[in-house]
């Protein structure tokens, strides 16, 4: 995407996808997706339910195996599998819409597993990390607690943590806020607004419209498989190119 | 028949034999085949769920072979095929116990190998308790396969997996009756020889050894009930 004049112009690349495709079966779940996200660039990916967003999402740390087509993060191509691969996902953030915390480890042992069992960090360095982490995200004070004992925005939000302990270079994140109670939801994207405006290189699916307007650089609009349109955020919601996007819109804004 | 004179044989029969020594036996061969069993059964389930075609395959091909032999075939394979058509030493041959520490060995060996495949399964069955995004979280912060099995998968796939490891441990115990067949002296090997010998207290031998097991495999059951809410995975 060469994009000479648009937003992302001069930035440098970070996330890059090529004409990437993938198949569930007879379903074309991704079908020849170009997608270039740029170092400290924020991507909010939206589209209907079965669009294949959160795929895409979950192919840029192989959590989902491609059928062709090339994902690199920094110039390097994504391994195949083994050590090359695990140390890549190190660089690379996840945060799931089930949290998916270790359930039988503390908030904090969640927090300092990867830096010493990925990375081989001591264990006092990753606990001051990890506190000083969990205070950013606010929940510092629920350290000692199993995760069955928070609620779900704290467990986001150490999930956000998690992913931070690990000083990736990009964090995806899928579908964030969607099995959280309403009021829950807000807590946790004023982190992901904090993230974003220090720099963060992020990749967000989420249907927070508000979110979006606020972090988002730019929006991917997903149907069927395909990036269907992609845009500033304003830009898309205001005036959006596609039926699609149009269609789509009409039926979440009018609520 | 004079119920008093009834006990008094059978009274006879503990300073003729020394029963807590035979279910010494039981016991010990049961604690030593538990760790045996599990260990290797820890390996069988990995191999199970492991990324590897061939490695899967493997891990069925032996829950399927094992799990489907009979424990005396085993057993006694351990005694005459792997010991004296083999050779396979497990103990000092120089010993004066040498026998005896053999046939222990031997058994461990063969109920180690037999109740791993059900130790396999019951542990598999926990890992499937285990939800997926578990696994998902631990390679997306880098782990590795055997680390994400050992950091995240496993301790939790055990919490979920102590009802059925704790049935194949009861049945462990009772199986360690089959280990008479290769000649340890453990608590059915002596019930054959008071049997034998003593026959006029037939059925209080019976009764004895039942009752011997009832107290051995009791306490475990209610232990392990116990454990699986104790220790449960709260989500």
């Amino acid at each position: 995407m060469a994009d000479v004049d648009g937003p992302t112009a001069g930035m440098e690349p970070l996330v890059v996808l090529t004409g990437v495709n993938k198949h569930f079966g007879s379903l074309h779940v991704l079908q020849d997706i170009d997608l270039t996200v740029h170092r400290g660039e924020v991507v909010v990916v939206i589209g209907p339910s079965g669009s294949g967003k959160s795929t895409l999402c979950r192919t840029i740390n192989r959590l989902e195996t491609i059928d062709s087509g090339s994902i690199t993060i920094d110039g390097v191509p994504l391994p195949d599998e083994g050590r090359a691969l695990a140390r890549l996902r190190a660089d690379v953030g996840m945060v799931f819409q089930s949290f998916n915390l270790f359930a039988h480890k503390t908030v904090l042992e969640n927090v300092t597993l990867g830096p010493v069992k990925a990375k081989g960090m001591r264990k006092a360095e990753a606990t001051e990390l990890a506190t000083h982490l969990l205070e950013r995200v606010g929940v510092a004070d629920q350290a000692h607690k199993m995760p069955a004992q928070l609620s779900g925005g704290q467990q986001q939000r150490v999930a956000i943590a998690r992913a931070l302990a690990m000083r990736p270079k990009v964090i995806l994140f899928d579908e964030p806020t969607s099995a959280l109670d309403p009021e829950m939801i807000n807590e946790v994207l004023d982190v992901m607004v904090a993230l974003a405006k220090d720099g963060m290189t992020m990749v967000v699916v989420t249907h927070e419209m508000g979110f979006a307007r606020k972090a988002a650089n730019r929006v991917i609009f997903m149907a069927d498989g395909r990036i269907v349109e992609e845009a500033e955020p304003e830009t898309f919601f205001t005036a959006p190119r596609s039926e699609r996007a149009k269609d789509f819109l009409s039926k979440i804004l009018t609520h | 028949m004079d119920i008093g004179q009834y006990i008094d044989d059978f009274t006879s029969l503990f300073s003729q034999y020394d029963v807590l020594a035979a279910f010494r036996m039981t016991i010990a061969l049961t604690l030593a085949s538990a760790v045996g069993s599990l260990l290797i059964g820890t390996v069988v389930a990995i191999m199970r769920v492991s990324p590897i075609d061939s490695l899967r395959g493997a891990g069925a091909l032996y829950v399927n072979i094992v799990r489907n032999t009979p424990l005396t075939l085993i057993i006694v394979f351990c005694s005459l095929g792997l010991f004296y058509s083999m050779g396979l030493q497990l103990a000092d041959r120089e010993s004066p116990t040498f026998l005896a520490d053999q046939n222990f060995r031997l058994a461990v060996l063969g109920l180690s190998v037999y109740h791993a495949a059900f130790a396999a399964e019951a542990l598999r069955s926990g890992i499937n308790t285990v939800p997926k995004g578990q696994v998902e979280a631990a390679r997306s912060i880098g782990l590795g396969f055997l680390q994400s099995m050992r950091i995240v998968v496993l301790p939790q796939a055990f919490r979920g997996a102590i009802a059925p490891l704790g049935n194949t441990l009861i049945a462990l115990t009772k199986n360690t009756t089959v280990a008479s067949a290769i000649g340890v002296a453990e608590a059915a090997a002596l019930m054959k020889v008071m049997i034998e010998f003593r026959p006029d207290v037939i059925i209080a031998i019976f009764l004895l050894f039942a009752l011997g097991f009832v107290v051995i495999v009791l306490p475990t059951g209610v232990l392990f009930t116990w454990l699986s809410r104790r220790l449960a995975v709260v989500r």
